[in-house]
């Protein structure tokens, strides 16, 4: 391999990384609180569709960011409303979340179909941006920095500040959280409504850097390997971070891979390998879990305190 | 006309169930009902769209005289059964149904309702109510790879294919036949991503592609994420089934349009004389079902005219985009002289010389 190849390799990893990492560590956050939200990928194509009219509307796209993240954090809103206040079934509200979310930002991007806007990216002189070495570095939409430090942040979040103790005991133990007088619904209202903005950040960064445009289901089904993500990396952000680089850079070594020729498997495997990676780290998990699972303690359970 | 989606199409049709059926007596007034059964949304700016465009023409053309209805975004498979009987209880005369996995679906309900006629977009079962019709996609693939063979320096083009079937095979070889008239030494290579529509991936797959030689880039896949990559990247494209240079005015240099209305009046002129009947069709530049988007004005003039040559040469049947001699990839001949005929197309799994898959 070259150095002419290596470099727009790394940036195309860097790419593929970048979203899956944003809503990755959104989730991440939101089942700390001890809920599940499935619903990521509904939630990534409403901040698509709403960053990219935004965008397309008034021409400046870090509006368009932050419209797609009040967007999908009022979805996210939706589903917590649903089942915190109402105490509905979070993986079926969570799919049935998802399902919403693609049919929604379908007939909301209706009228957008076919438009395109410039992409949202490096904000770096181009001396930088397009230098042939050092853009592996400056060449990057804001969003790819803006991702690395929420990594950094909510890493110290979670671990050393009391915001992050308080939100791990209500994933933890929602009941000891509560009778020492924590709002357990409370915070988790905030990690949902955090986790719908993340989305929405990882969904526009389709419709705006990766590919300027819209169309139904843009993203693909990358919801769901940001929702793998999550329980590969253990619950960690650090390890998030790696773990989303690895796909990123799986993914992109097979298309190179295949491009230059190496056919010693058949395409439809390299294809398959980001999930059957999943399948085996989601195995290796479980046969360890037989002593201490990573997993929050209350995940997934609907909290009732008059119960 | 009507549009319904599927799930308002099911609540109504579930209201009218509980009625007596009304309007199954025909008057010589009364318009003949057609039925358009799509996989995607319209707005797909795509393969359904592109259907749609073709229903635009039959309004158009027949006016009072048809009634037509769509059903929009059926997936493949049982739900499409449904949707596809329904249609045939609510009186339509003439379903076609836009999609290769509704095949089997529409066979078991013409089977059922004998006095329906059914289309079946680009499969291959048939029956007497029931005929299948596709176009062929590969005689605009020769025009783009005569277009790339002329415009590529490199003389290496990507190729982003969705599924290794005979349709795609018979296009990346009538691609790289064409390239390799204008340029002997031209090479494609093929990079499937096991997908018709991942934006994010096919734009990944063009980046692939271009960062390993490639300078113009072609697609199976129905995204216009590829031309918008070689737009920013400033190289050059073929749009899929729509002309998309509005993703791309620099790199789109032109694409195959499916012209479906074509044949969609065809079969309603027929059926309105009385004179319809089962068969396989499989129309291209002649018939006028495909067409190319205008040429981009980057492409010289003479280049344009070597473009034209292998479009009109199609048309009067001088040109056969499958002229032996032909080897595959491996070396071996394949076709000493003649040119293949549709049975061998219908069945292509092997590569031209200069594929790399």
């Amino acid at each position: 391999m070259t150095d002419s190849l290596l470099i727009p390799i790394i940036m195309t990893i860097v790419g593929a990384a970048t979203p899956i990492l944003l809503a990755a560590l959104g989730e991440l956050v939101v089942e700390k609180s001890g809920v599940l939200n499935l619903g990521l990928e509904g939630m990534m194509l409403i901040g698509a569709v709403t960053g990219f009219a935004v965008t397309a509307t008034t021409g400046y796209a870090p509006l368009g960011v932050v419209a797609a993240m009040i967007a999908a954090a009022a979805s996210a809103g939706l589903f917590g409303f649903l089942t915190l206040t109402l105490t509905a079934n979070q993986v079926a509200t969570g799919l049935a979340l998802t399902i919403f979310g693609i049919g929604l930002s379908a007939l909301a991007g209706e009228n957008y179909v076919g438009q395109t806007v410039d992409v949202f990216g490096s904000v770096f002189p181009a001396a930088l941006s397009e230098h042939p070495v050092l853009r592996v570095i400056f060449g990057y939409s804001p969003l790819v920095y803006v991702s690395l430090l929420l990594v950094a942040a909510v890493s110290w979040f979670l671990r050393k500040s009391r915001g992050g103790l308080i939100l791990r005991a209500v994933g933890e133990s929602d009941l000891s959280a509560h009778s020492i007088g924590y709002s357990v619904i409370g915070v988790r209202y905030m990690a949902v409504l955090f986790g719908g903005a993340m989305a929405g950040i990882a969904g526009c960064f389709y419709s705006l850097v990766l590919t300027p445009m819209w169309a139904e289901q843009l993203t693909a089904g990358r919801g769901w390997i940001a929702l793998a993500l999550v329980v590969f990396a253990g619950w960690r952000p650090m390890r998030l971070l790696l773990g989303a680089y690895l796909f990123g850079a799986v993914m992109t070594l097979e298309l190179h891979a295949k491009a230059a020729g190496f056919s010693l498997v058949a395409p439809e495997f390299l294809a398959a390998m980001p999930y059957l990676a999943t399948i085996a780290v989601l195995a290796i998990i479980s046969a360890r879990k037989a002593g201490k699972s990573l997993a929050p303690a209350c995940l997934g359970k609907p909290f009732k305190p008059s119960s | 006309m009507k549009t319904f989606t599927r799930r308002t199409m099911l609540k109504t049709t579930a209201a009218a169930g509980a009625l007596p059926i009304i309007g199954s007596t025909a008057f010589a007034a009364d318009p003949l009902k057609v039925a358009f059964v799509y996989l995607g949304p319209i707005g797909d700016h795509g393969w359904t769209y592109a259907h749609e465009q073709g229903r635009q023409d039959v309004i158009k053309k027949f006016g009072d005289k048809v009634a037509t209805t769509i059903v929009e975004n059926v997936s493949e498979g049982p739900d499409s059964e449904r949707v596809i009987r329904r249609l045939a209880e609510d009186g339509n005369q003439l379903i076609f149904t836009t999609s290769f996995g509704y095949m089997n679906p529409t066979l078991k309900v013409a089977k059922r309702f004998k006095n329906v006629k059914f289309e079946h977009a680009t499969g291959y079962q048939r029956a007497a109510n029931m005929s299948s019709y596709n176009a062929r996609f590969y005689e605009g693939r020769a025009v783009c790879g005569t277009i790339a063979g002329h415009m590529s320096k490199t003389g290496v083009a990507g190729y982003i294919a969705s599924f290794p079937i005979p349709e795609v095979v018979m296009g990346i070889n009538a691609f790289t036949l064409a390239a390799r008239k204008v340029n002997p030494d031209f090479k494609t290579k093929v990079l499937w991503v096991s997908s018709w529509y991942d934006p994010a991936k096919e734009a990944d797959a063009a980046k692939a592609l271009i960062d390993q030689g490639s300078d113009v880039i072609a697609q199976h896949t129905d995204s216009p994420a590829a031309l918008q990559t070689c737009e920013q990247r400033g190289l050059m494209a073929f749009g899929q089934a729509w002309d998309m240079s509005n993703f791309a005015p620099k790199a789109h240099l032109t694409a195959i349009v499916n012209r479906w209305g074509r044949y969609y009046e065809a079969r309603i002129q027929q059926e309105l004389d009385g004179k319809w009947e089962s068969g396989d069709t499989w129309w291209g530049f002649k018939e006028g079902v495909l067409e190319m988007s205008p040429y981009n004005e980057a492409i010289p003039a003479d280049v344009q005219a070597a473009a034209e040559a292998t479009r009109t040469g199609i048309i009067d049947g001088s040109v056969n985009p499958f002229t032996g001699p032909i080897k595959d990839n491996t070396g071996k001949e394949r076709l000493a002289s003649g040119a293949l005929g549709d049975g061998d197309l219908h069945k292509m799994d092997w590569y031209v010389e200069g594929v790399q898959s």
